[in-house]
Parts: structure tokens; C-alpha cells; sequence
């Protein structure tokens, strides 16, 4: 065989499609074929379907349950309720939050939508008339959906269960339906600072409750057999791993005899991270019947019983020199966690990361309590596209700045200019005890700034509110201004933990002898496209092309133990893991080599996909060369074959940040908002694939888009969920979505392998403020503070009204 | 339920079933054809995820009963292009990065493939309102776009060449 002329070195890295490369996606061609393997998509022989029978009250006694006619449908194979799962102590589940949550109603319903009797039938269909039949005798108890009437002395008791205990999963409860405070910071500096402050300004901020609602709802298919003991259970699980490790606890069936299997998710955003009762019925159904039991939840069960987001109501108070140097910042939290605490965070944060409130600014001092709180609402709380409340905190931040500049009758981004976290402060302690890692602000706002021209925007919007007094116009500019500091990765083993499972991620990865590979992770894509990015960091580590390596997650039974894809993490954790891995990988193969080319290990170095001898270019052998001898010769002190496996558990969290600005026109008539131009600066650190980045931007801005300018899970004073399909919760169209512009800066985590921060909830996380931001901003010169989200037409045309601008 | 008895034609290929006349088309076509590319998103028709074109128009296969198809000629994801002969709209959507998590895509380019024959040659904003009946929650809609003005300009020159 001819030698083939020898490739370039630049031809080398760009085969290898490593990091840095918009590599396209390996997922899309399943997914734009229809081959894509979502949970509903499964069908397994003899297979039955369940479905809920749930409450329509949001506060009510069940006095009796009568499933005689459900049962009676020819196909029903069986009903649950409370009382058939009481002798497994399945009738209730521990939350993530250290509390418990009904499966199904015991006793009384706390929210409506809640789980009373679970129906399981041969068919869909069937399943859902005979849950129409189950006859459930409700006597209806006063509704609280107010999280503040919910602490009054005389408010009814919801949770009876907890009747008399003071004290919970975070500390004391000082009233019946208190759930825990939790507090940051120094309270008794930062009230001496705002109390002797030259200026202080105050304000409550509301983040509404909103939903993920993922396009694919939640669901799975248990199936246990009864031959070999063995639970299979096929699900929407964002942490599939922890999954089975619950599936134990609760089941007693040792954990080697759970498979959780995440298939293809059609998105989570935080949505499919908790355990919901669908999936303990569907599992025990399962045990019970013998057979594979399927449960798909429907969209108005999605948005009304699963997994609602944000609820804070943040009472703020900033303090400032006069000219503009933040010296303290205090917020008080009344949080509403619904009926049961089953928010999703690490087990010592209750609230999250909510106290990295500071931002992207020095602040000397800083206090923060949140106060969690039951009412008649759905249980959840979960981190919609959010690293476990930093959506809220960022808002926060975000809005108290501009409420400051306008007591201080100051320009917003100067304002954040000069008060920002400057470059040589890294790594930076802030005041509620966090270390960022990295950052440079200033870099980042000054180019936002550049690029939309934002003194020839004031100057517009200067003009435009001129024309406007002068009756030449009626619609207002508004200029959003957003700059936003993440906290994701979690997190370091020592104080993050699920359930008691430290929040490491994993990678395992085998070489074959051809020179192809398999690297499995312990987190799950949702969309992300971690088949592609993975194989990038792993070529980039290894030198062998990312189109020659797989990457599966999602299989316990495969996949090495991690704590799943949310809050971020999957990069700085997982990606870290998968660099760890190969550089164990190339650890070996360096050996390997030295062996083959006789020379000793310290004579080589590492050049893109090859080990080559010091001094002698012409002399190497590749990662296959390697890979190949690894299996088929016989190598002193080595052991045969090619493998590695990294546990790892991060040192610290990473601090992405970004700059977005939202320039928006505002029709005080209609309350019409229309985008006309979105600039999204983010830092990410050491960008993996840009196109990919590019998209999760594009995404996440457009969940942001949504949740400030229309989305709400909202009640009525009753309890009834008023928003509960996709006709009155807003999910914006390509129609309404405008174009965005993204940049980035690149300023690595000094503490990632590859120096990666993660992005996919940057846009959230900066896009809701940045819209937000520009509604008010809109209506700064006629005298508007603060007014709640979602800002969708009539409450837009609600501010113009009450400032008067109607006339 | 006394069932009815229906033929459909599903990507070129003759089905007889019997089906209860209340069966929604978009199980017909997944459970009893085990052809999974089109979603069930919302089962109100505001998602668009179950898109298929029938007798030539897109129509929300959960909001359509499986008797209201009699007679039909239907085609799916499963029918548009095929694995080494990928339609235009496929490539495109690859090539542009116009998905993610994968759930509405099968309704989306089943949308853009009747859509692009609608209107060979859309502007910008043609496409973002002919869209609009399908919802998507990763990709904020820029890189859908993209794709589709792209397949557009790509299946215009091979109609060009061609004629």
C-alpha cells in the first residue's frame, strides 16, 4: 500500500472536529427523520395505560372514594387510591426539599389538578372514561392562594399533616403554614449601612409563577418482571441516575434491579427533574398487574400538577453613596412553594442559589432571608432553564439597579459601569460568601454598549418622548439593559448533594481497537446536543475524530452514576469529567507509545492526535496506532485494552455572565411591545461549538421572551388555574419572536480542565430582566418604577392608563 | 363503541383499520401504524408537534378524528425524503441548526414541506407567519427560518436546472 502523503497539521485538527468547531449535529438526522425514540414513542407487549383522576377544588376532604363503576369498564384493570397504596407507604413520597408529597390524596387535596385515584386500563381511551366514573366525594375547605394571607394568624391550616411540628427539613416553622427561613449575610451591617446610607431605594419585585412546559409533557412506561425481579422503568428523567436510587428507597427492590432508562427527552428545562406520583402509580401498577404500565401526562396535567417555577416575592432595599457606589443590599423573600415543598435544589440551599442577588457588582455588604410558605397552589418549584433560582435572583438584581438609578437620577449603564466587579478582583468573595471564579465586565458591557450604539439610542428615545408630549407619536423606546452573573455547576461534593448523593457527574470511556470509541456520561441530553459536544471535548483530548466517537447517556445500567442534566451543569461538571477521562486516557497511551518507539514516556509530547518523539517529528504513533497495540500487544506493566473513568466533583461553581440589551417599542394605546433589536453578549468561558451555543441562546432568550412578557401560571381566588393550556399560557410563535444578535466574550474558568463555564440558561437568566428592563425603561421619563411581569398588552396598556398617558 | 371502517393512504401506502369513530388521527397513525415521527404536544392543536399533510394540507392530527382521514391520502416525516436521499428541508435543518430536543421537528418540516409548495419563494417574514401553527421551545425560532429560507433557495435552483 502507498504511504499516503502526509496531511498538515491544521488539516489534523480540523478532522478531529474538536473543540472550538461549529460541528454539526450527529442527533439531527434521527430527529429530522422522525426516528427520534421519545418515552411515548415506546410500546412494550401486553402494555397498559394509566390515568389520574384529579381534584377540581384546590382545598378540600375527601370523604370517599367510590371506583365501583370505573372498575366495572370492561378493559379497567385496576383503580388506586391513597388507600391501596398505604400498605407498600407509597401513598406519599419524600420531596427533594426534605419534605413529603401525597402520591395520591390522602385524606384531603391541597392544589387543584392533585392526584386522587389512579386508573389503568388496556387502552388510552379506556382509561380515561373509566376515570371519568370514579365518584370521588369532595367537602370543600377554604382556599389560600396568597402566600402572605397564607402567614395570617387566622389562616386555615393546610398542611395538617405537619399539625404541631415547629420545626422542619431547613429549621424552624413559625407558623402553620411557614415552610423554613433561610438567611445570607450579615444582616445587622447591612441594615446599620442602609439605615445611615445617603440614598436608598426600595421596592418589591414579583418574578410570577410561570411552567417549563416542555414540548413533550412527562411521562414514563414501568415495567416490572416478574422472572427475573427486574424494574424497568422508561421516562422523562433529567436525572435518571438519581431516579433509580429513589426507585430503590421507596420500592425496597435493591438497585441493581432498577433500570431507568432516559430516552430521547423532547426538552425538560427543569420540568423533568423531580419525581411525580405518575411515576410511582405507573411503577406499582407495574408490580401489581405484572404487565408494562405506560403514563403520559396531557398539557393541562403538565402546566396545573407538575413542577411550577419562580413564585418569589422579593421586598429589596439598595443603598448608595449619591454618586452611585453601592454600599449595601438587603431582600427579604416570601416564597410560595404551593402545597408541598418539592422544590428542586441542592438539600442545604431551600432557596437555591438565590444569594448570588449581588450580581455582577461589588457590594460591600449584603443580607437576604426567604421566607418558603404552603398555599393551595401546585407543588414544584423547580429551576425552569435556571441554575436553582438564579432566574430570581438576576431579576432582582437587575430591577433594583434600575430603581436606583432613577432615585439617583442616573443613566442605568453607568450606573452598572461603576459599580461593577472589576477584572483584578478575580477570584471575587461576595458579601453572601460565593468565589467567582472569572470575569471582566467592563470588556463585555463596553462592547454591548458599542455595538448597539447606545448613546445614539438615548438620544432616539430622548427625541421620541419630545414627539410624544407634542401628540407626533404614541409609541414610547425603551432601552433594556441587563448585565447578569450566573452561578451553575453544581456542585462541589462538600455542600451540594441530592437526596444525599453528591453533585460529581461522571464519564466513562472505552477505546476500540480500531481507533473508534464509546464515552458514556451520567447526565442526559434534553436537547442540548451532548452527542455532539462531548465527542468535541473527548477529540480535542484524545485525537481521535469526534465523528469516531459515540456518546450515550441516559442508561443506568450502562452509564456510569451522575446526577443528571440541569442548572447547567451538564458542561462544567460532566465536560470536566469527560476531560478528565481522556487525559487519563492519554495517561496510558503516552506508555503505550513510549514502548512502541522504544523510548522513554518523558521523550514524547503530545501533538493533536499523536505522540511524538521530542526532536524527531517523523517519529510518533497515532491515538489509533496506539489504540490498536493496546489490544493486540503484549506490553510490559501495562494491562491490555484502552479504557478510563472519571468521577469528578468540581472545586467550585462557574460565573458565566453576559450583556443584553433590549431595544423595544412600546404602543401606549394597545400595550402592544414589539422587540425591534436584541443584542445578547455572552461569556461562557472556552466555547465548546458556537453554533451550538448560538442556538441555546436563540432558546433561552425566547423562554425569557415569554415568561416577561406574557407567561403565568395564575389562579384564582378560588384556586382555579387559569392559564392551563396552550391557549391561555403563552408559548411565543416564530411570529412573535424577534431576531436576535450574538457575541461573546471568552473568559475561561480558571478551574475548568478545559476552562468551560456552561450557557444553556444564560438567556433566561439575562433575557427576562433585559425585556423586562425595557418596558419600564419605556415609561422611566413619565414617572414609572416598578410594575409586576408578565407585561403582556392589557398590563402594558394598564401602565400607560394609570400614568396618565391616555389622556 | 361500534367501530368504522377505514382506508387511508400513509406515504404511498394502502391501510384498512377498524377504529372507533371518536379515535383522534395522530393515534391511528402512531399506535396503530407505529409510525412515531409525528408528537402528540398539546392535544388542543395550538402546538402543531402532530403536523401531517393531508390531501394535500397540513392539518393538527390530534384535533382530526381518524374517520375524518377516510379516504385520505396522508404523508408524515416518515414519508419526506429517506435515509441517503434526505428532502432539502432535512439537510437544511442540519445544516442550519434549526433543532434541538427533536419533538416538534417532525411536525415542523412536515409544516415547512407543504408551507415551500404554498410558497416556493417566501420572504423572511412569509415564513415566520406561515409557521406560526407550530410551536417550537428550543431553538427562539431564528435557525427554523434559516432553514427553510435556505431549503426554499435550494429546491428553486433544482427547479431551475431542471426546467
Amino acid at each position: 500500500m502507498n504511504e499516503l502523503a502526509p496531511i498538515s497539521r491544521e488539516q489534523r485538527v480540523e478532522n478531529l472536529k474538536g473543540l472550538g468547531c461549529s460541528r454539526k449535529r450527529v442527533e439531527d438526522v434521527r430527529f429530522t427523520q422522525g426516528r427520534g425514540n421519545y418515552v411515548d414513542d415506546l410500546k412494550l407487549p401486553g402494555m397498559l395505560y394509566g390515568d389520574f383522576v384529579r381534584s377540581p377544588y384546590a382545598h378540600a376532604r375527601v370523604k370517599s372514594v367510590d371506583k365501583s363503576a370505573a372498575l366495572a369498564v370492561p378493559g379497567v384493570v385496576a383503580v388506586l387510591t391513597a388507600e391501596d397504596l398505604a400498605p407498600l407507604n407509597l401513598h406519599w413520597m419524600p420531596t427533594l426539599a426534605g419534605d413529603k408529597q401525597m402520591v395520591l390524596a390522602d385524606g384531603k387535596v391541597l392544589f387543584q389538578g392533585q392526584e386522587v385515584a389512579f386508573v389503568v386500563a388496556n387502552d388510552r381511551y379506556v382509561a380515561a372514561d373509566a376515570a371519568e366514573l370514579v365518584v370521588i366525594d369532595y367537602e370543600e375547605l377554604p382556599v389560600v392562594v396568597d402566600p402572605f394571607k397564607a402567614l395570617e394568624p387566622g389562616a386555615p391550616v393546610l398542611r395538617e399533616d405537619l399539625d404541631g411540628q415547629t420545626t422542619g427539613a431547613h429549621g424552624d416553622r413559625r407558623h402553620h403554614n411557614h415552610i423554613f427561613l433561610w438567611e445570607a449575610g450579615d444582616k445587622a451591617a447591612t441594615d446599620e449601612v442602609i439605615s445611615s446610607a445617603e440614598v436608598v431605594a426600595e421596592e418589591m419585585v414579583y418574578y410570577h409563577r410561570t411552567h417549563p412546559c416542555p414540548l413533550e409533557t412527562c411521562g414514563c412506561v414501568a415495567s416490572m418482571d416478574a422472572v427475573n425481579g427486574k424494574l424497568t422503568v422508561h421516562g422523562t428523567f433529567q436525572a435518571p441516575h438519581v431516579v433509580r436510587t429513589v426507585a430503590s428507597l421507596l420500592s425496597g427492590i435493591e438497585e441493581h434491579k432498577i433500570r431507568v432508562v432516559s430516552p430521547d427527552i423532547g426538552g425538560g428545562f427543569g420540568n423533568k427533574v423531580g419525581v411525580y406520583p405518575g411515576y410511582v402509580c405507573a411503577i406499582v401498577a407495574s408490580i401489581v398487574t405484572g404487565k408494562p404500565v405506560k403514563w403520559i401526562e396531557d398539557r393541562m396535567e403538565n402546566l396545573t400538577a407538575t413542577a411550577f417555577a419562580r413564585d418569589y416575592w422579593m421586598k429589596g432595599r439598595i443603598a448608595a453613596t449619591k454618586d452611585g457606589r453601592i454600599t449595601a443590599l438587603s431582600c427579604h423573600v416570601t416564597a410560595d412553594h404551593g402545597a408541598f415543598d418539592a422544590c428542586a435544589d441542592p438539600t442545604k440551599f431551600p432557596a437555591g442559589f438565590f444569594s448570588i442577588m449581588t450580581g455582577s457588582y461589588d457590594i460591600p455588604v449584603a443580607h437576604v432571608g426567604v421566607d418558603g410558605v404552603y398555599t393551595n397552589k401546585a407543588p414544584g418549584g423547580v429551576a425552569y432553564r435556571c441554575s436553582f433560582r438564579v432566574t430570581e435572583a438576576a431579576y432582582f438584581i437587575e430591577r433594583m439597579i434600575e430603581v436606583l438609578a432613577i432615585e439617583l437620577g442616573m443613566d442605568a449603564a453607568e450606573l452598572r459601569r461603576i459599580n461593577f466587579i472589576r477584572k483584578e478582583q478575580f477570584p471575587y468573595q461576595s458579601a453572601l460568601g460565593w468565589e467567582y471564579d472569572s470575569g471582566d465586565y467592563h470588556t463585555a458591557w463596553d462592547k454591548a454598549l458599542t455595538a448597539i450604539d447606545y448613546q445614539g439610542l438615548r438620544r432616539e428615545q430622548a427625541d421620541r418622548v419630545e414627539a410624544f408630549r407634542r401628540g407626533e407619536t404614541r409609541k414610547l423606546l425603551g432601552i433594556g439593559l441587563t448585565h447578569f452573573t450566573e452561578i451553575v455547576g453544581a456542585g462541589p461534593v462538600k455542600n451540594c448533594d441530592i437526596l444525599g448523593m453528591g453533585m460529581f457527574d461522571s464519564c466513562e470511556i472505552r477505546i476500540h481497537p480500531t481507533g473508534s470509541a464509546v464515552a458514556r456520561l451520567g447526565t442526559i441530553s434534553q436537547g442540548q446536543g451532548h452527542a455532539t459536544t462531548f465527542a468535541q471535548i473527548l477529540a480535542s483530548e484524545i485525537g481521535l475524530p469526534a465523528d469516531s466517537i459515540t456518546v450515550e447517556e441516559g442508561d443506568t445500567d450502562t452509564a456510569p452514576y451522575g446526577l443528571g442534566t440541569y442548572g447547567s451543569r451538564s458542561t462544567p461538571v460532566a465536560g470536566a469529567a469527560t476531560a478528565m477521562a481522556g487525559r487519563k486516557i492519554r495517561a496510558k497511551a503516552q506508555m503505550i507509545a513510549a514502548y512502541l518507539l522504544e523510548v522513554h514516556d518523558g521523550d514524547l509530547e503530545w501533538d493533536v492526535d499523536r505522540f511524538v518523539v521530542k526532536g524527531a517529528p517523523e517519529r510518533f504513533k497515532t491515538m489509533k496506532d496506539i489504540a490498536y497495540a493496546s489490544y493486540n500487544q503484549a506490553i510490559p506493566g501495562v494491562e491490555p485494552g484502552l479504557e478510563a473513568v472519571s468521577y469528578y466533583d468540581p472545586p467550585n461553581m462557574t460565573y458565566p455572565f453576559g450583556a443584553y440589551i433590549c431595544v423595544m417599542e412600546v404602543d401606549v394605546d394597545t400595550g402592544v411591545c414589539d422587540v425591534r433589536q436584541f443584542y445578547a453578549l455572552d461569556d461562557c468561558g472556552t466555547r465548546i461549538n458556537p453554533m451550538v451555543i448560538e442556538g441555546q441562546v436563540h432558546g433561552g432568550l425566547t423562554e425569557a421572551l415569554a415568561i416577561a412578557m406574557g407567561q403565568e401560571i395564575a389562579y384564582d381566588e378560588i384556586g382555579n388555574v387559569k392559564t392551563a393550556t396552550l391557549m391561555d399560557f403563552f408559548l411565543p410563535t416564530a411570529w412573535e419572536t424577534p431576531h436576535y444578535t450574538t457575541d461573546f466574550t471568552e473568559t475561561p474558568s480558571p478551574h475548568h480542565p478545559i476552562g468551560a463555564k456552561g450557557v444553556g440558561e444564560s438567556p433566561n437568566v439575562g433575557g427576562v430582566p433585559a425585556f423586562s428592563n425595557a418596558v419600564h425603561d419605556a415609561f422611566r421619563a413619565f414617572g414609572l418604577r416598578q410594575s409586576h411581569m408578565p407585561h403582556d398588552h392589557w398590563r402594558v396598556w394598564k401602565i400607560a392608563h394609570d400614568l396618565g398617558l391616555h389622556g | 363503541m361500534s367501530k368504522m371502517h377505514l382506508k387511508l393512504t400513509v406515504n404511498g401506502e394502502a391501510h384498512e383499520l377498524l377504529a372507533e369513530p371518536r379515535e383522534l388521527l395522530i393515534h391511528v397513525i402512531r399506535e396503530r401504524l407505529n409510525l412515531t415521527g409525528p408528537h402528540i404536544g398539546c392535544e388542543t392543536s395550538h402546538c402543531g408537534a402532530c403536523t401531517v399533510d393531508m390531501n394535500g394540507r397540513s392539518v393538527k392530527s390530534c384535533t382530526v378524528f381518524a374517520a375524518q382521514a377516510n379516504g385520505a391520502e396522508i404523508t408524515t416525516i416518515e414519508g419526506i425524503g429517506a435515509p441517503g436521499a434526505l428532502h432539502p428541508l432535512q439537510e437544511a435543518f442540519r445544516e442550519h441548526h434549526g433543532l434541538q430536543c427533536g419533538f416538534c421537528t417532525p411536525g415542523m418540516i412536515t409544516r415547512a414541506y407543504r408551507f415551500l409548495q404554498e410558497n416556493p419563494s417566501p420572504s423572511e417574514a412569509e415564513v415566520r407567519m406561515g409557521m406560526a401553527g407550530n410551536l417550537c421551545r428550543c431553538t427562539g425560532y431564528q435557525n427554523i427560518v434559516k432553514a427553510i429560507l435556505s431549503a426554499a433557495a435550494e429546491m428553486n435552483t433544482v427547479k431551475e436546472a431542471a426546467e
